[in-house]
């Protein structure tokens, strides 16, 4: 085990993890040029299989970059290391806004101001669906899933997730699994 | 135990989350709005806060979640549940599936998973929306945003303040009036 890489890992993912707006998919490039481009400590073909394995684990995909290439490089500790570096930011972060945000609430000025906001995450949270969809939903077959999920919950009230173990469970029985280049990007 | 309840909670959302933070989003939803735990109005802020502030989306939710419900000790609890299947399932699949991507029932799997997470997603979209979006400036505002989402390259964090502003312009200026003379 390489001490140094393990401090190393966390500094490099806690850097990445604290000064990257919008999640997982923003982060990879970042990711990429520290230990691809600046360290080679992976080489271009490892990240790009690193990548497409993490799009097929459940989970936060930043901290599942972050755990699996430490895993990779340095066995659990570098996991550990890396993962949190990773996660230490935003925690730290929200630790810090969190009162300012509680103390602001209930000022008039706030309510109206997250007023407009609360409308526009609905819709930022509509527009990610709809780019999933697009690259989700592309045959008849998928479409079944999709509306299969929209009728478990809103008719017959299931668990979302009981619904996703049965949309899996349907996959494995009823998909082709044709090789194809997929793309989660969201 | 609230901790233990908030750990084994965020380690179900994280095990179930397939397709990154807004896909978790639907799951923090029923598991939260449904025990009642937060009002759909804190939900949506939290999630505009996680998208404003630097760092993975899902962790600063679970986070702000876990702190909100039980301080310090309930952020930990939330987080640290979150990221645990995630840990195991990566050893696992880094030691035992070399070609993970590639197996075929791992594909098929996701091949209805994938789809479905969208329905999820689109479910949640409608419910938070009925009692988000509740007047006609919240239309307006969810119309504009959309606009911009759709037609610019905008930093969702613009499209936020933007959206801010606008509640702020609805609220204080003498526009407010406006959407009365409208025909909708």
């Amino acid at each position: 085990m390489n001490k140094k890489r393990l401090r190393d890992l966390f500094i490099i993912f806690f850097r990445i993890g604290g000064f990257t707006i919008g999640g997982g998919y923003a982060m990879l490039p970042l990711i990429e040029r520290e230990l691809v481009l600046e360290r080679g400590w992976l080489s271009e073909k490892e990240f790009l299989d690193i990548f497409a394995i993490i799009q097929g684990i459940p989970g936060v995909i930043a901290v599942n970059s972050a755990l699996y290439i430490g895993y990779k490089l340095e066995g659990i500790s570098g996991a550990i290391s890396a993962g949190a570096g990773m996660s230490l930011p935003p925690v730290l972060i929200i630790f810090l806004v969190i009162r300012l945000f509680f103390q602001a609430r209930g000022l008039p000025v706030f309510e109206a101001f997250f007023s407009g906001i609360r409308s526009c995450v609905v819709v930022l949270i509509f527009w990610a669906g709809y780019r999933m969809g697009k690259k989700a939903v592309v045959s008849g077959k998928s479409i079944f899933y999709t509306l299969g999920m929209i009728v478990g919950l809103e008719v017959f009230n299931l668990h979302p997730i009981i619904l996703i173990i049965i949309a899996g469970l349907a996959g494995l029985i009823f998909a082709e699994g044709e090789e194809k280049k997929t793309d989660d990007t969201i | 135990m609230i901790l233990f309840e908030l750990y084994f909670i965020f380690l179900k959302i994280g095990l179930f989350t397939f397709g990154g933070g807004y896909a978790m989003l639907p799951l923090i939803q029923e598991e939260m709005l449904g025990r009642g735990w937060l009002t759909a109005a804190e939900f949506l802020d939290i999630v505009a806060v996680a998208e404003m502030t630097p760092g993975a989306i899902a962790v600063s939710n679970a986070t702000f979640i876990g702190y909100r419900l039980a301080g310090i000790p309930g952020a930990l609890a939330t987080t640290l549940g979150l990221i645990s299947p995630s840990l195991i399932i990566i050893i696992i699949v880094a030691t035992v599936f070399k070609k993970f991507k590639d197996n075929p029932l791992v594909r098929r799997a996701w091949e209805g998973i994938r789809p479905a997470v969208v329905g999820l997603i689109f479910a949640t979209v409608y419910s938070l929306g009925k009692e988000a979006i509740n007047s006609v400036e919240g239309m307006i505002i969810a119309i504009i945003a959309l606009g911009l989402v759709a037609g610019t390259r905008l930093h969702p964090i613009f499209i936020i303040i933007i959206s801010g502003f606008l509640g702020l312009g609805f609220t204080y200026l003498p526009l407010s009036h406006l959407p009365s003379l409208l025909p909708f």
